[in-house]
C-alpha cells in the first residue's frame, strides 16, 4: 500500500511539473529541481530494496533516516536557489523602478519644454530658469545600466 | 540645544562665489518619503541659501503629497514608483547627475537635518577628494548622540577612518558630496541594503580607488517627527551596522567595479 502511495506521489509531481511546463507557467531553470526529485521517488518508490541497499552502504541505521536526511538536504538546496533567485529579481526590479522613474522624470522636462514652445512663450534657446538644464545631453562618460556588476 | 545660533545668515554671502567657480554644474538630490511636512521647507532654503544649483527630490514611493509639495517649491522631482530605500533613491539621483552631466552631486536630506547653508563647505571638499561627507561630530554643532547609537557611530568611525586612510569621525551621514568619478562609481554600485548607502557604498568606494575626506558641519535637529533614539531600537541599529560593515569590508574590492574612468 505505502508503496503504491509512493509511486502515486512521484507520478502526480512529475506530472504537475510537466504540466506547468507545458503551459510555461514555470522557467525550466526551476523545474530541472524538481524533475529530478520526482524521478527520485518514482524509482524509490517502484524499488524500495534500492533504499535499503543504500542504507547498508552507507552504514545508516534505519532507511527513513536517509530518506529524511536526503529530503532535508535536497529541500534546502531548493531554498537556498529560490533565496538567491529573488535576490536577483528584486535587484532587477529596483534598476526597472529606477530607470522608470527617471523617464518619467524626462518625459516631464521634454513635455513643459514642448508645451512652452507651442505656446511660443520661449524660443530655440534653453529656457533660463535654474533647474532647467540644456536640452542637448552631454554623453555619459560611462555606460549606465549595462555594466551592471554583471 | 542652541538652534537659533546657527541660523545666522551672514554665512551666506560667501558661500555664493565658491560654488560658481570651479566646481562646475552641481546638483543637490534630496532623497525624501514621507517628508511633505519638511521637503517644501528644504527645497526652499537649498534654492534661497545657494545660487546655481540645481535640485532634484527623489520621491521614494512616498504615499503623501511630497512629490508635489516639492515640485511646488521649484524642485524636479524623480517620483519612484514604491519605496526602495535611501540607496535606491540615491542611485535614481546619481544616475539623473550622470546622464545630465553634472560636474558633481551632494545630498541633502529632506527632514531638515543638513542645514542647507553648509552645503558650500561640503562641496569645498571635492577640491582635495573624490567623496566630500559633512560630518557633525567634528567639534561643531549640538547635535547630541548618547548610548549604543553613538558607540556605534565612535567604532564605526574608526574602521572606516582605516579602511580610508584619513580621519574620519562620522560615516553614517548622509550629507556627502560627490565629484564626477565618485557619481559613476555609485551608478555603478550603490547597495540598497541597510545602511549600505553609507557604509558599504564607501567601502566600494574607498577599493575602487576615490579618495574621501570630511568636513565639519553643524547639524540640526529633525523639524517634525523622530529619529528613532530608544535603546533597544539603538542596540538594534549597533548591530546591524556592524553586520554591514563586516559584510563590505569582507567582500573582494574588484567585483564593485574596478577602476572610474
Amino acid at each position: 500500500m505505502i508503496v503504491f502511495l509512493g509511486i502515486a506521489l512521484a507520478l502526480v509531481l512529475v506530472s504537475i511539473v510537466v504540466y506547468m511546463l507545458l503551459t510555461r507557467k514555470l522557467r525550466e531553470k526551476y523545474a530541472f529541481f524538481w524533475i529530478v526529485i520526482g524521478l527520485v521517488v518514482l524509482v524509490l518508490g517502484i524499488f524500495p530494496q534500492l533504499l535499503e541497499g543504500l542504507t547498508l552502504a552507507l552504514g545508516v541505521q534505519v532507511p527513513s533516516n536517509l530518506l529524511f536526511s536526503l529530503a532535508i538536504v535536497l529541500l534546502l538546496g531548493v531554498s537556498l536557489h529560490l533565496s538567491w533567485e529573488i535576490s536577483q529579481a528584486e535587484d532587477e526590479i529596483r534598476r526597472v523602478a529606477e530607470e522608470a522613474a527617471l523617464l518619467n522624470t524626462e518625459v516631464e522636462r521634454l513635455s513643459a519644454r514642448l508645451d512652452q514652445l507651442e505656446r511660443g512663450v520661449v524660443t530655440a534657446e534653453p529656457p533660463s530658469r535654474p533647474n532647467a538644464t540644456p536640452v542637448v545631453d552631454r554623453v555619459p562618460d560611462e555606460p549606465t545600466l549595462e555594466d551592471d556588476s554583471r | 540645544m542652541s538652534a537659533a545660533a546657527q541660523d545666522a545668515p551672514d554665512t551666506v554671502a560667501m558661500l555664493e562665489p565658491i560654488m560658481n567657480d570651479s566646481l562646475g554644474r552641481v546638483l543637490v538630490i534630496v532623497p525624501a518619503w514621507n517628508e511633505q511636512a519638511n521637503v517644501g521647507n528644504t527645497v526652499h532654503e537649498i534654492l534661497s541659501r545657494t545660487t546655481g544649483l540645481d535640485v532634484v527630490v527623489v520621491d521614494d514611493g512616498s504615499t503623501d503629497d511630497t512629490a508635489a509639495v516639492a515640485r511646488a517649491a521649484g524642485a524636479t522631482v524623480i517620483a519612484l514608483p514604491f519605496n526602495l530605500g535611501v540607496g535606491g533613491a540615491m542611485r535614481a539621483g546619481f544616475t539623473y547627475a550622470q546622464r545630465r552631466g553634472y560636474d558633481a552631486a551632494i545630498q541633502v536630506d529632506a527632514d531638515g537635518q543638513h542645514d542647507p547653508a553648509e552645503i558650500g563647505r561640503v562641496l569645498e571638499g571635492l577640491r582635495t577628494a573624490d567623496i566630500s561627507i559633512g560630518a557633525r561630530f567634528a567639534d561643531k554643532g549640538d547635535y547630541a548622540v548618547k548610548g549604543p547609537r553613538r558607540w556605534a557611530m565612535v567604532f564605526l568611525a574608526g574602521v572606516m577612518s582605516k579602511v580610508a586612510g584619513t580621519r574620519l569621525t562620522d560615516v553614517t551621514s548622509g550629507f556627502r558630496a560627490a565629484n564626477r568619478r565618485a557619481i559613476a562609481q555609485y551608478v555603478r554600485y550603490y547597495p540598497a541594503e541597510y545602511l549600505g548607502d553609507t557604509l558599504d557604498s564607501l567601502v566600494a568606494a574607498v577599493h575602487s580607488g576615490l579618495s574621501v575626506t570630511q568636513v565639519p558641519v553643524a547639524m540640526r535637529q529633525r523639524m517634525y517627527g523622530n529619529p528613532s533614539q530608544n535603546p533597544i531600537g539603538a542596540s538594534v541599529y549597533l548591530f546591524r551596522s556592524i553586520f554591514a560593515l563586516g559584510l563590505a569590508l569582507m567582500r573582494p574590492g574588484k567585483t564593485t567595479g574596478g577602476q572610474t574612468a
